[in-house]
């Protein structure tokens, strides 16, 4: 029996999620033992025709042809895997959805006429249907593992839905807001990179975009309490995850 | 099939660089009349919606520019936003910065040398299918990328997106103690790093030669990477550096149809910037190995002021970069003592701010605006890919041309050459997504 296949697909993106994939070094020809990696072009210039049994897309749709390339994606993947926080939430550049953009390309082209753009920079969800969404900018390189184990073995991965602040306990430091005052986003965002920023000082800036059962709306009086007034609470919400943090601003 | 009359070759999406590109090259009755990088990575708007955020974020914003030299962007930020407040950073947290740009050096070049441009010289799709036949060597690489990883990861927090960063130093900043297991790994790393000198010396490389203007910081007594003067190098030889405020009076931007990326010109001149722009200018002051190593890969003598201008042999120069990246990273830790303060305090001043650094691609360059509240009020980023274009597709016209009047070389050669071609620079798309507003259309 010939080995599963595995496809890489990047839209608008930094490369950070699929560079995770080449940052496994430990495990990288190991895992390419195992699978054959039929789309991956940032690693291989040998490309095979789908249908995927695994497709990893990274990036969010922002053009026109991103918009029919996600479908022709989809129709050749077995299962469909986002990675990253443009894939799941539309990234940084998400920040368009709130802004004019046709002003966002005279400021940045001399040539806006030349550049084709879509208003909004939307999540793969919003365009076809999803097996399993990873969260992170960049992701977590175990969770991305744990995920394509999971799917290798024909099970759902183990990717725990609870907050960062589980984390920080876990790995025993001291809470930031609690201790030192500090801003942080720790309580309403998604676990998985191992609680980094309250580890070097600093209040989590939520790249991981909203946990699963979370009460967004009741941390802002404590953002406000910890010195940051409406316009500084909305940056910190509005940056790597804009659109998600919104959204359950919202709910 | 006859090669002679019209051909057109196109390669939809270039394998092995990193971001989204393709290949567009024109032949007319033997002589190339077009060659095109085309970009097409989708504009991303970095510098319109930094307008408004506060100073202290664009070390993390511009970070997610792009995965594969998040430091470049966010040093280069910290530069010129502490060059617009005023403030000099303490001499151990600037050491600090460069121990942290050290690894990113050492992660991006290897990923580069093994992952993306070797595969092109020993006639396989990549570093997978390479292991099938030099385990050893794809090993040895992934073991020497891990290394500049972990440097990444204990002082940034993480290898892609370090945490680590901001404003005046860092957040938190390693104790000697912290740092002495990164030592160990490092010295096996500069083993890795020797033999992978020694592993593409014995490479093929086919001719060629650049006349672009070469372009790269110069700091006189170290090899520039987190700070430094623009320097040019002309093909005649004559070195001159300007001051870190004119850039954008030398270096012009041009937006055409074909890509998203703007054409760059220096004083109206095409240049490059890279390894082979940083070698020619600071390789008198490589360290001692690593100047060894570059006259055994055949380079020459740094000490000597030498140059290589054969884009094809750059993989010989970046694996000198990675040999003393190596051993800056070990002497900075040897010599490391924990400063006072994690950061150097950057109160908001009213001004415009330039800085730059030298990425693993080459040179990037930041300029923003802040008002008296530290709001930015414009923000200018100029990154490596979007001035090397022009020299890249000059190379592809360059390239192509003596293939085909050297043996009329058939459409599958050409292509396989130019996409060599390209990855000799690995040109960082991703980067490309954000330009200028300077350019002023005439009618």
């Amino acid at each position: 029996m010939s080995p599963p296949t595995l496809a890489v697909f990047k839209l608008a993106s930094c490369d950070g999620c699929q560079l995770t994939l080449l940052d496994c070094e430990d495990e990288l020809l190991g895992l390419s033992g195992q699978v054959e990696i039929a789309h991956f072009l940032e690693a291989s210039s040998a490309v095979r025709p789908g249908p995927y049994d695994l497709t990893l897309v990274e990036g969010s749709v922002t053009t026109p042809a991103d918009a029919e390339r996600v479908h022709e994606i989809r129709a050749a993947s077995r299962h469909l895997v986002t990675i990253g926080a443009c894939a799941t939430a539309g990234g940084i550049q998400a920040l368009r959805d709130f802004a004019d953009v046709e002003e966002f390309s005279r400021t940045v082209y001399a040539r806006p006429d030349y550049i084709d753009t879509l208003a909004t920079s939307t999540p793969v969800s919003a365009h076809v249907d999803v097996d399993f969404e990873l969260r992170g900018c960049p992701v977590d390189r175990r969770q991305l593992l744990e995920v394509i184990t999971a799917y290798l073995a024909g099970r759902k991965p183990d990717i725990p839905n609870n907050s960062v602040c589980f984390e920080c306990k876990r790995r025993g430091t001291v809470c930031v807001t609690v201790a030192h005052g500090t801003p942080c986003l720790g309580p309403v965002t998604h676990a998985g990179c191992g609680a980094i920023c309250p580890a070097y000082g600093r209040g989590c800036y939520g790249c991981f975009g909203p946990s699963g059962s979370v009460n967004l709306p009741a941390l802002i009086p404590v953002l406000h309490r910890d010195g940051m007034d409406d316009r500084d609470a909305e940056r910190f919400l509005h940056t790597f995850n804009t659109a998600a943090f919104e959204k359950e601003l919202r709910r | 099939m006859t090669h002679r009359g019209s051909r057109v070759l196109h390669v939809g999406s270039l394998a092995r660089v990193e971001g989204e590109g393709a290949l567009h090259l024109s032949v007319h009755d033997g002589a190339v009349t077009d060659a095109r990088l085309r970009i097409y990575e989708p504009p991303r708007f970095f510098e319109a919606f930094l307008r408004g955020r506060v100073y202290t974020e664009p070390p993390d914003i511009t970070a997610r520019v792009c995965g594969i030299c998040p430091v470049a962007y966010q040093l280069s930020a910290c530069a010129a936003i502490e060059d617009a407040c005023h403030v000099t950073v303490d001499p151990a947290l600037r050491e600090l910065r460069r121990l942290l740009y050290c690894g990113e050096w050492i992660e991006s070049q290897t990923l580069h040398i093994y992952l993306l441009h070797a595969p092109d010289f020993l006639g396989c799709d990549g570093a997978v299918e390479l292991a099938r036949t030099a385990r050893a060597h794809v090993e040895r690489g992934l073991r020497l990328k891990q290394a500049g990883n972990a440097v990444l990861e204990l002082l940034g927090g993480r290898a892609i997106h370090p945490v680590n960063v901001r404003l005046g130093g860092f957040h938190r900043t390693p104790t000697r103690h912290e740092l002495k297991p990164l030592a160990e790994q490092l010295k096996r790393a500069a083993d890795d790093a020797w033999q992978t000198v020694s592993w593409v010396a014995g490479f093929d490389f086919p001719d060629a030669e650049t006349d672009a203007d070469l372009f790269a910081l110069a700091a006189p007594g170290t090899y520039a990477i987190e700070t430094g003067t623009p320097a040019v190098l002309r093909a005649d030889g004559t070195l001159s550096t300007f001051p870190l405020h004119a850039f954008l009076d030398r270096v012009h931007e041009e937006h055409l149809p074909h890509s998203t990326a703007l054409h760059s010109t220096l004083d109206g001149r095409r240049h490059l910037t890279g390894s082979l722009a940083r070698f020619a200018i600071s390789g008198r002051w490589l360290s001692r190995t690593a100047v060894e190593a570059a006259r055994a890969a055949g380079l020459g003598d740094p000490y000597e002021g030498v140059a290589c201008r054969n884009p094809f042999r750059s993989i010989l120069v970046r694996a000198v970069e990675v040999v003393y990246a190596v051993d800056e990273a070990l002497r900075i830790i040897d010599t490391y003592e924990p400063p006072r303060h994690p950061h150097t305090e950057v109160p908001p001043v009213a001004g415009t701010g330039h800085g730059a650094t030298e990425a693993p691609r080459g040179l990037l360059y930041h300029r923003y605006l802040l008002d008296s509240e530290g709001a930015v009020a414009d923000a200018c980023l100029v990154p490596p890919t979007a001035q090397n274009q022009g020299a890249i597709e000059d190379d592809l016209r360059r390239i192509a041309q003596a293939a085909i009047d050297e043996h009329d070389a058939s459409d599958e050669e050409l292509t396989r050459l130019c996409e060599r071609a390209i990855r000799n620079h690995d040109p960082c798309i991703s980067c490309s997504t954000h330009f200028l507003d300077l350019t002023i259309e005439r009618t």
